[in-house]
């Protein structure tokens, strides 16, 4: 058995076999994970917001959907991955609080999602398993070896995506 | 002194800090009460804490990113703009609800719709008082929403106030109030995170005169 790799909000880390890596308690945030199958090489960044440009102090690039998928991307490539086999999983971007205005401000989790999934689809990195939106928290864990991304959601049982 | 305008939540300085350490004092004392009536018994506030706090840190606050925790969230309005949440861990809320519905619960077992309303009510009562006191303070009106509740890891429930301060920098100024019954079997206990916008934030130091 490897180690855990654990990142937090607005967090990004590299991972290889035997270890894996994790993000707990994701709610409206989403983690992403880009990996390459036939190198094993992964990483996962856990990002809080879809737009760096329209937040002034973003120097945080991890914090957004845009500047943190890139940094990825670049980095797992960096480490020896190939850009052309590369593919990635995402979870999170729950609605905690069952608001009922459609304020923006309160509905970020999905507007997360849209835009990890934009900057997917702009780098080409096929997205091969989605679990976004809902109400309810996951903690997720990526398994480089065998590409298997575990979702724990509170009362249910843990799935694979 | 009335020209100090935060831009970055990373610059608030020890005599901000202490008095916002003042506010969470005087708000939770209020709450304290409220819920000392609602109970009929004592109830007992701890030292309150202001602290900026690291958004990877912010879950450790309530025991972990995965302790199952209750959050009760009202969103602000008017002078005062931002959020208000209340966070209690699960068996503390468990012994509320015991407290005031005078039932016996099943810690295991998911809390019935009456049960989460009664929460969502306390919730309501305890933030009201505290809002209250912060407006009587600084003079400032301010207007809650109805309350929304949420039962969910720590980390999941939390992302929501780190995602507004997100937009502002990497730290989550944290009001922190703790209370208790004074009773160890039957602790009651939570938090209180206040979460003004970085204007609001600006016009609540503005009115105290900071």
């Amino acid at each position: 058995m490897g180690n855990m790799i654990k990142i937090g909000m607005a967090e990004a880390a590299l991972c290889t076999p035997p270890d894996a890596i994790t993000t707990l308690g994701l709610g409206s945030c989403i983690g992403i994970v880009i990996y390459d199958p036939t190198t094993k090489i992964c990483g996962m960044v856990h990002i809080m917001l879809p737009d760096s440009t329209k937040i002034r102090n973003n120097e945080t690039r991890a914090k957004f959907a845009d500047t943190g998928i890139q940094d990825l991307y670049n980095a797992v490539i960096k480490a020896g991955a190939k850009k052309e086999k590369l593919v990635s999983k995402i979870a999170g971007g729950a609605q905690m609080f069952a608001f009922k205005s459609d304020n923006d401000m309160l509905r970020v989790g999905d507007r997360n999602a849209e835009a990890a999934v934009k900057k997917l689809n702009e780098l080409k990195v096929p997205i091969l398993a989605q679990d976004t939106g809902k109400n309810s928290g996951r903690t997720v864990e990526f398994y480089p070896e065998t590409g298997v991304f575990l979702v724990k959601s509170v009362g249910k049982p843990p799935y694979e995506i | 002194m009335g020209d100090i305008v935060v831009e970055n939540i990373t610059e608030v300085s020890d005599l901000q800090l202490d008095v916002l350490r003042e506010i969470g004092n005087i708000g939770s004392g209020h709450a304290a009460t409220a819920l000392a009536k609602l109970l009929n018994q004592k109830v007992d506030i701890k030292i309150p804490k202001a602290e900026l706090c690291a958004f990877r840190d912010l879950p450790e606050v309530v025991g972990g990113a995965e302790n199952i925790v209750v959050g009760i969230l009202l969103t602000l309005s008017q002078d005062i703009n931002g959020m208000m949440m209340f966070i209690m861990e699960r068996k503390p809320a468990i012994n509320l609800v015991k407290k005031l519905m005078w039932t016996e619960i099943d810690e295991n077992a998911e809390l019935t719709e009456m049960q989460l309303s009664a929460l969502q009510e306390i919730g309501n009562i305890i933030t009201g008082a505290y809002l209250s006191s912060l407006s009587d303070l600084t003079h400032l009106t301010i207007q809650a929403s109805v309350p929304y509740i949420a039962i969910d890891m720590a980390g999941a429930i939390l992302s929501v106030p780190a995602i507004e301060f997100g937009k502002l920098g990497d730290n989550a100024l944290l009001i922190e109030a703790e209370f208790s019954d004074g009773n160890d079997e039957d602790d009651i206990n939570g938090y209180f995170l206040l979460i003004p916008t970085i204007e609001s934030y600006n016009a609540i130091m503005t009115s105290l005169g900071l």
